[in-house]
């Protein structure tokens, strides 16, 4: 178990990070601190699962990183661009062409294809995919006989390899997973799970994921936990067994303290 | 079961919204016509029994039948028929009557009312009691005149004031003895009334010495049949006869309300087309809300619910839609009818006063309407839900309507379709009256097909749109896509707008082309310059055709005088007109012989040829109101219009056997040709007589359009409503597709669509929907115009079909407006909507 800071501002270049990073609903009696000053770094080319348990923050601080959220206090930076002093626009904007998503609940428009769910965040943008890094996209996570099939006629795990690729194929400086494989079965879900692995050793991509499974989290290079709304720990090289006793012996200290 | 569909409808109140906004309009439509006509109704049979308060016993003169060809004459009531009527037992007094058409100029000359109620009549001694004075005195002589009060305030008369009248020829200007009040109808409904001293009465309206009717008042304690038995002894029951005052009111109060209803049934069909639309917004609604609910619904399966308590509480949820819609209905339809009335008295047309009537009938007509169209729409969908299998509660998507359905959905519509154009154009090739049945039928048909087909239909004709949508980038492409996606609901939504813009478009095609067939006809058979008549279309004194024809710089006129005479024991109306000119003044067609009028030679048209048999050279005998006779040859047969037709003879030929002549028109041709300074004169030479109308054909063509323009706005008004509940049915169908998407529309906002697109998206497809349901509508109307043409052109040589291009532009760019405003609130809502809260939401 290491203990080195979550901020290790010395090596490679950083994709997105959040600095003293705050959400707060409500006023006064009802007030719920879901982050309390969180400071993190996503550094580029680097798969980071983010864990703890149901209402630790996960899925806020994911979300407030990815400009998908409003936060309270703090900053966050993607790339070079600070998100907090943006406007809706321009944060669609930034949304757009910087970032990919992957949701739990697949999310594709069943009016469209899969090649057209796969490039509909270029054709949002107006603009022509790159035609050869979307072919490799394609070949990696293995669709190319099913491009004209609409979500209906795809499986599950086909469904969520489509909403892969489509964040992929933009070629976005970070993606964002929400509990990717949370509706998937083992072995749709560990696909899944590889192809974001690939494409961050093969690519070269940027992948944070929120996940609760400890499997899941073994794919990455790096593990965030959170719990009450703060960063309790991390690790490097996970493997489910010791993110599992992590969690276990979080647990545990959790229902004694 | 009653409390789940109870909270049901709370839950869905928003939703319920449009449903129950659009059945509201329908039942207020309905409500408010009836609340409107039962008040007008009952304010006129009010007014109209007062008027019979004086009058116990009406004597009139009896008409005669004509026998073989002699012409009877009706009986004259004579001042010695009124004496003795005075005198029978039981009678307490006896007024004779008079009446006759009188117009009233304003001080600008102009005819005060339509001209149509502008009454003549006399003012029976020094106090009549029918016409209580509010000041000055009772006309004595033929300078002296009495008018009613409302026609003098209106004007600005006073007593004492020199006033402009005409009878039916030369412009009289007497001065005012007095003004009167008076109850009588045709004032109360915004004519004028002006009277004369008895004998003045009798000389202006030709009948000298004798009266119209004779009202005699009972005696107290004398009943009015026992009057009118005494006056029926004394008279005898040959020459007239004798009516009481209870009948005559009754009489009145019926054909008021037979009037009444005429109005009343107009108006609740577009009431009915409104609530037909309104139908398919809440059918659509309540399939929507059953989708919604297939997991809630299969559970009260699941825990034993049987499948008609599933349905019952769907019909239930419809039942308190309706009602809440049949009670705002209710009470904006009262409303409705409030503002009416006093909408027509601003508008000039009088209604009498009286107050609002909101009968039971009303009320549950109101409620019943709301509450069976409710339930009607929601029937289908009821049963739908009943249907859905208890294990839907656990699969997470239950299974959708398959393209089955659709399949013999499909082959229904077009059975329907085929079988309905068919009809239509069957009917085409029948003739006039014959077709009208099959065309109905064919129409129905036709529109029943094409609704049943709209699913079928939506996905090329909205194909067909993706060129134009492509400019829109990728908002287009998904509006595009949106819209076919659930192809019932967009039929739907459609076909609501579509039935408004059918009827709208129909009747725009068929007035278009039936006002040029008219205008040409008249137009093309006339050469002379103006055509002068009455503003009533009553008979114009012969004098009138005397004045025009010395007029300077007039060159020729004929009059069209009526005739009546018997031939070969039926009666015909024959046209005297001006042998010598008539000639110059039509441009008829001649099928045979020659068009030639004068002494003993006539011409005929050609179906008053063909039903007595008549060939140019044949000879009949027209036998006249004198009893006298004379021996007429056919000399051509041409073809008649609407302005001349029948038999057309000199007018020398007949003036003599007739008493009192009148013509319809006189038709003027002058040197110089129409223009502003031959009118002019045309006008001084008849005095600027306030009910003579001079026109030009140019004038005329304009009369025509005018009834034209007025008779199609009145029917776009009545058709905006079904237009107004298409529009709600848009902002319904859109709502429900932005509430049924939110997921997808936060993850297209997750992933980089921003507000603008979100919203451009909404529209176009709101924009796609009414564009298809406005050319699906356009084009049905263009059909159905063009055929009731074919059935009218058998009729009118003339007709000939005018596509009203730019009206149709303006159709369809009133269905893009549609499309634009309903889609106002929903592409807020979905531009508006919490993304991460509509990702997670499943």
């Amino acid at each position: 178990m290491t203990t080195t800071p979550v901020a290790d501002r010395s090596t490679s270049t950083v994709a997105a990070r959040a600095t003293d990073l705050s959400k707060i609903y409500g006023q006064g009696e009802t007030q719920v601190v879901a982050l309390d000053r969180v400071s993190a770094d996503f550094r580029q080319a680097e798969f980071t699962a983010i864990m703890g348990p149901s209402g630790s923050g996960k899925s806020t601080l994911m979300h407030c990183v990815a400009g998908l959220d409003t936060f309270s206090s703090g900053s966050v930076r993607i790339g070079d661009t600070e998100l907090g002093s943006l406007k809706d626009k321009q944060l669609t904007k930034l949304r757009r062409d910087k970032i990919g998503f992957i949701f739990q609940a697949f999310n594709l428009l069943p009016t469209l294809t899969a090649l057209e769910n796969i490039t509909l965040p270029m054709d949002i943008a107006g603009r022509k995919a790159d035609k050869q890094w979307l072919e490799r996209v394609i070949d990696m996570v293995g669709l190319r006989d099913r491009l004209g099939h609409r979500p209906a006629q795809l499986s599950g795990g086909q469904q969520q390899r489509v909403a892969v690729a489509r964040a992929l194929a933009s070629r976005p400086d970070i993606i964002f997973g929400d509990e990717p494989t949370g509706n998937l079965d083992s072995r749709s879900g560990a696909e899944v799970l590889g192809f974001l692995r690939n494409s961050v050793r093969e690519l070269g991509q940027t992948v944070v994921m929120v996940t609760h499974d400890p499997v899941a989290a073994a794919y990455a290079d790096r593990v965030v936990f959170l719990a009450d709304g703060r960063i309790v720990d991390h690790m490097y090289g996970p493997t489910a067994e010791t993110v599992l006793d992590f969690m276990k012996q979080f647990d545990a200290k959790g229902r004694t303290s | 079961m009653f409390r789940t569909a109870l909270r049901n409808v709370f839950a869905h109140k928003a939703r319920l919204l449009m449903t129950v906004l659009a059945v509201m309009l329908g039942v207020a439509f309905v409500s408010g016509t009836l609340v409107f006509t039962n008040t007008i109704s009952d304010a006129y049979q009010n007014s109209s029994a007062k008027g019979f308060d004086r009058v116990d016993v009406a004597v009139s003169a009896k008409s005669q039948e004509d026998e073989g060809n002699t012409i009877s004459k009706t009986p004259e009531l004579t001042q010695a028929m009124l004496d003795k009527s005075a005198k029978v037992p039981g009678a307490a007094s006896a007024v004779g009557v008079v009446n006759g058409f009188t117009a009233i100029a304003d001080k600008d000359g102009k005819l005060i009312g339509g001209g149509f109620q502008s009454q003549g009549g006399n003012y029976w001694g020094d106090k009549d009691a029918r016409y209580p004075l509010k000041s000055g005195s009772a006309p004595h002589g033929a300078n002296q005149v009495a008018i009613d009060a409302k026609t003098a305030e209106r004007a600005g008369y006073k007593v004492g004031d020199k006033v402009r009248l005409s009878v039916n020829g030369p412009v009289l200007t007497p001065t005012i003895s007095g003004i009167f009040t008076t109850d009588d109808g045709n004032v109360a409904a915004g004519g004028s009334l002006a009277l004369y001293d008895t004998a003045t009465a009798q000389k202006l309206f030709g009948k000298p010495g004798t009266y119209d009717e004779i009202d005699v008042k009972a005696a107290s304690g004398t009943s009015q049949t026992a009057l009118k038995a005494g006056l029926d002894n004394a008279l005898g029951t040959k020459l007239v006869e004798t009516t009481t005052g209870k009948k005559l009111a009754d009489d009145q109060a019926e054909q008021i309300s037979a009037s009444m209803s005429g109005l009343k049934q107009g108006l609740l069909v577009f009431a009915g087309i409104a609530l037909f639309v309104g139908t398919f917004i809440i059918a659509n609604t309540f399939t929507m809300l059953v989708a919604q609910r297939t997991k809630e619904l299969a559970l009260l399966r699941a825990v034993g619910a049987s499948r008609r308590q599933v349905t019952r509480s769907v019909l239930v949820e419809a039942f308190v839609v309706g009602v809440v819609a049949g009670v705002t209905g209710l009470v904006a339809g009262i409303g409705i009818g409030a503002g009416l009335r006093s909408l027509m008295n601003t508008l000039g047309a009088t209604v009498p006063d009286g107050p609002l009537v909101i009968t039971p009938g009303t009320v549950a007509t109101a409620l019943a309407v709301g509450v069976v169209i409710t339930m009607l729409a929601a029937w289908l969908p009821g049963r739908r839900a009943a249907k859905i299998p208890p294990v839907a509660a656990m699969s997470s998507v239950h299974a959708k309507a398959t393209t089955k359905s659709l399949v013999l959905r499909n082959t229904l519509g077009a059975l329907f379709s085929a079988a309905g154009v068919a009809t239509v154009l069957a009917a085409t090739t029948m003739d006039g009256s014959d077709g009208q049945g099959p065309m109905g039928l064919g129409a129905v048909l036709l529109i029943i097909g094409v609704f049943i087909l709209t699913p079928l239909l939506s996905r090329p004709l909205i194909a067909a749109a993706a060129p134009v949508l492509r400019i829109f980038g990728i908002s287009g492409k998904l509006a595009r896509q949106n819209s076919v996606r659930n192809p019932r609901r967009t039929a739907a939504t459609a076909s609501a707008l579509m039935i408004g813009l059918t009827l709208i478009t129909g009747m725009t095609v068929m007035a278009g082309s039936l006002q040029k067939s008219i205008d040409k006809m008249a137009s093309s058979a006339i050469k002379a310059d103006y055509v002068v008549s009455m503003a009533n279309g009553n008979e114009l004194s012969p004098d009138v055709d005397k004045k025009l024809n010395a007029t300077g710089g007039v060159t020729s006129t004929s009059p069209l005088r009526n005739v009546y005479s018997r031939i070969d024991g039926t009666g015909e109306s024959l046209t005297g007109v001006n042998g010598a000119a008539i000639a110059q003044l039509t441009d008829l067609k001649v099928d045979t012989g020659t068009f030639k009028v004068g002494g003993t030679h006539v011409v005929v048209d050609k179906d008053t040829a063909k039903s007595h048999g008549w060939k140019a050279g044949s000879a009949f005998t027209a036998h006249y109101e004198d009893g006298k006779s004379s021996r007429l040859k056919v000399s051509g047969v041409y073809e008649g219009n609407d302005l001349i037709q029948g038999i057309l003879l000199d007018k020398n030929v007949v003036t003599p056997h007739m008493t009192d002549p009148g013509d319809m028109r006189v038709l003027v041709k002058t040197a110089d040709g129409a223009s502003a300074t031959t009118k002019d004169k045309l006008e001084k030479a008849l005095g600027t007589n306030p009910a003579i109308k001079v026109q030009s054909k140019q004038d005329l063509s304009d009369d025509i359009a005018k009834m034209f323009t007025l008779m199609l706005n009145m029917l776009y008004g009545l058709l905006a409503m079904a237009v107004i509940v298409a529009v709600l049915g848009v902002i319904n169908t859109l709502a429900m597709s932005v509430f049924e998407r939110s997921q997808e529309i936060g993850m297209l906002r997750a992933i980089g669509l921003d507000r603008k697109g979100i919203k451009r998206m909404v529209r176009l497809e709101s924009l796609v929907i009414s564009l298809f349901g406005g050319v699906l509508g356009i084009g049905l109307g263009v059909f159905f115009g063009w055929a009731a043409g074919e059935l009218l052109g058998t009729k009118m040589a003339t007709y000939e079909l005018v596509l009203p291009w730019a009206r149709m532009a303006v159709f369809l760019l009133l269905a893009a407006t549609v499309g634009v405003l309903a889609a106002l609130w929903p592409a807020r809502r979905a531009a508006r909507l919490n993304m991460l809260t509509a990702i997670k939401s499943e």
